[in-house]
């Protein structure tokens, strides 16, 4: 597999990556789900102050070929969306770890913490997904 | 074909053709007693060319057309039939098209209504019908709206609808839209909704129902459909038939027979009335006798007087379009029918899975077929393990050359890489086996000569568009 894994996040099995600082989390797209969605022309993004429980859509993400959504890894609030993606989204698609970013959560539940995948375990699942 | 077309408004203005303006027979008012200036225009560009060149302009765009008339149109989950000419004379009888709603004698109108919804009832076995949703989706939302009227009359509330990642787009949209939310379901292996979840969604206990697309958009027929239809009752709900791909069930399997309460049918898909280029559809909507109250108004019923309308009850939905629906689809719709027959309609489902599956084997001798098992009406390819990482937009769009209309692609989302193909029954072994022929070459091209399909199309009036730049940079206005 040619994607990007980097260790220091954290996964979902729904393609979100999750880094940790000063307790909270920012969120984007795995390199594999924007290349599986290709060219992404829109990112309509929450606004700051929503909450969310983990597991509801929190972004829409809208490529040339279909329409993916932004699952909460973490129940909590937005305290900051990625601005920039309103005119540049292809920033994910480009720099899906970095200038990509989606959004931050000020997160409520430490224990959700823990269902957080590895990325040595990511890479298993996209291995069993991909066949 | 010409590659380059002006359009119509940036031909001659040079002011020199203006005979053929006629005199003013009326008497001329000074436009500033009539108009505040302020809403006076100080030009109007209108094109000033002579007749011929109007002609060989609209003739020329028309050449550019595609559609069923002009070759195969294997568009997925859409049913491209041929509709016959037949259709047409009949929707233009005199007594069809010089007629008003309002007009007092329109009996025999109202009499082809109440006969088209007594068939579609034979056809799907639904007790009352109501022919006024202008298309698919609305017709969805017109049964979205009876459930949600049905459970509050009973005083329960029902907030949820369950929808498998199977099912079209629009069902979730028009769920949504009917002020519900979704529980999605991702299917089983074998592309069917699997029951154990399905059992532990409708314990939530607020479920209004199910909304299920059957045969599903892998064209599989989900051979669980009893027992699906069983357990959303045990639990309260309702259960909603997407009738968009009826076309291989047509005289051989019903909806209410499977357990469903509420359908809706393509009249432009199934029906053969014309279909694409923005309408005008027709989605009736079939409903159990224990629904036929909730139908919108106006609704017909048979009396010892003839056909007439329904009193007006509290519990209908209300209107949900003008009058009485796309009045001229819905005369086609019926003069398909009457053409057909029982029989005629039975053989209809017939060669549509015949050719379906026709299609299939051959393909997939090269194409990767993800979901392999006998199909419906169509069958969903994908991209994988195409030579060189060719694409399903590469295939797509090198297809075009050939002078054909390309698949659905990139749907269903279940399938990475999607190309979703559904000939119907109206093509023959040939156009069939030239759509094969077609696609083998494009097979061979992707391991010998990949660059050109990136490139493709070569044939066409405009090449590849950059749908990317289109879609984030879109010129709105000049």
């Amino acid at each position: 597999m040619d994607y990007e894994f980097p260790d220091h996040l954290k996964y979902t099995s729904t393609h979100e990556w999750i880094r940790f600082e000063n307790n909270i989390a920012t969120v984007g797209i795995t390199d594999y789900a924007q290349h599986q969605l290709g060219d992404i022309v829109f990112v309509e993004l929450p606004e700051v102050g929503m909450v969310f429980e983990k597991g509801s859509n929190a972004a829409e993400i809208e490529s040339v070929k279909a329409v993916g959504d932004l699952i909460m890894p973490l129940s909590g609030e937005i305290i900051e969306i990625n601005e920039n993606l309103a005119d540049n989204p292809e920033l994910v698609n480009s720099s899906p770890f970095g200038e990509g970013w989606m959004i931050r959560i000020k997160y409520s539940h430490l224990d959700e913490k823990d269902d957080l995948l590895s990325s040595e375990e990511y890479k298993q699942i996209l291995q069993k997904e991909i066949h | 074909m010409k590659s380059n077309i002006p359009l119509i408004f940036e031909k001659g203005f040079d002011g020199e053709q203006q005979s053929f303006v006629p005199q003013m027979d009326v008497d001329m008012v000074d436009l500033n007693e009539i108009l505040p200036e302020n809403l006076q225009r100080k030009d109007l560009p209108i094109p000033n060319i002579p007749e011929v060149d109007i002609i060989r302009h609209f003739i020329n765009l028309s050449l550019r057309n595609y559609g069923v008339d002009t070759g195969i149109y294997p568009l997925g989950s859409c049913t491209m039939k041929y509709n016959p000419k037949v259709n047409e004379v009949v929707a233009k009888l005199p007594g069809f098209t010089f007629i008003h709603p309002l007009q007092e004698e329109s009996e025999g109108c109202l009499e082809l209504l109440y006969h088209l919804s007594k068939l579609l009832g034979e056809l799907t076995g639904m007790d009352g019908f109501t022919l006024q949703p202008a298309a698919g989706a609305h017709g969805e939302l017109v049964g979205l709206l009876i459930m949600k009227k049905y459970f509050e009359i009973k005083g329960l509330k029902k907030q949820k609808i369950i929808v498998p990642d199977s099912a079209h787009g629009t069902n979730p949209a028009s769920a949504k839209m009917a002020g519900f939310s979704i529980i999605e379901l991702k299917s089983n292996e074998h592309g069917e909704v699997p029951l154990d979840q399905l059992e532990f969604a409708m314990l939530e206990g607020d479920i209004a129902g199910i909304m299920l697309t059957n045969p599903n958009t892998l064209g599989i027929f989900d051979k669980q459909i009893k027992d699906i239809t069983r357990i959303v009752h045990d639990n309260g709900g309702l259960c909603y038939y997407d009738g968009a791909n009826l076309n291989p069930m047509l005289g051989i399997c019903r909806p209410r027979d499977m357990g469903f309460d509420i359908v809706h049918l393509n009249l432009h898909k199934t029906f053969s009335t014309p279909h694409g280029g923005g309408g005008p559809g027709s989605g009736p909507i079939g409903v159990v006798n224990e629904l036929i109250p909730f139908l919108p108004e106006p609704c017909l019923i048979s009396t010892k007087q003839g056909i007439a309308c329904r009193e007006k009850n509290d519990v209908s939905i209300g209107r949900i379009k003008a009058f009485w629906g796309n009045f001229g689809v819905i005369i086609r719709a019926y003069a398909y029918i009457l053409a057909l027959g029982a029989e005629g309609l039975k053989k209809v489902a017939q060669i549509a899975v015949l050719n379906a599956n026709y299609l299939k084997v051959q393909l997939q001798q090269k194409y990767y077929l993800p979901y392999n098992r006998v199909c419906q009406h169509e069958f969903v390819l994908s991209d994988q393990g195409m030579p060189n990482n060719v694409t399903t937009e590469d295939i797509a769009k090198r297809i075009l050359d050939f002078g054909i209309y390309a698949p659905t692609i990139y749907f269903p989302l279940i399938i990475p890489g999607a190309l979703m193909i559904e000939p119907t029954e109206t093509e023959s072994k040939q156009s069939l086996d030239y759509f094969v022929e077609v696609m083998n070459q494009i097979y061979d091209e992707a391991k010998s000569n990949s660059v050109l399909l990136r490139n493709a199309p070569h044939n066409t009036p405009v090449k590849r568009l950059d749908a990317v730049l289109a879609a984030r940079k879109p010129v709105l206005h000049d």
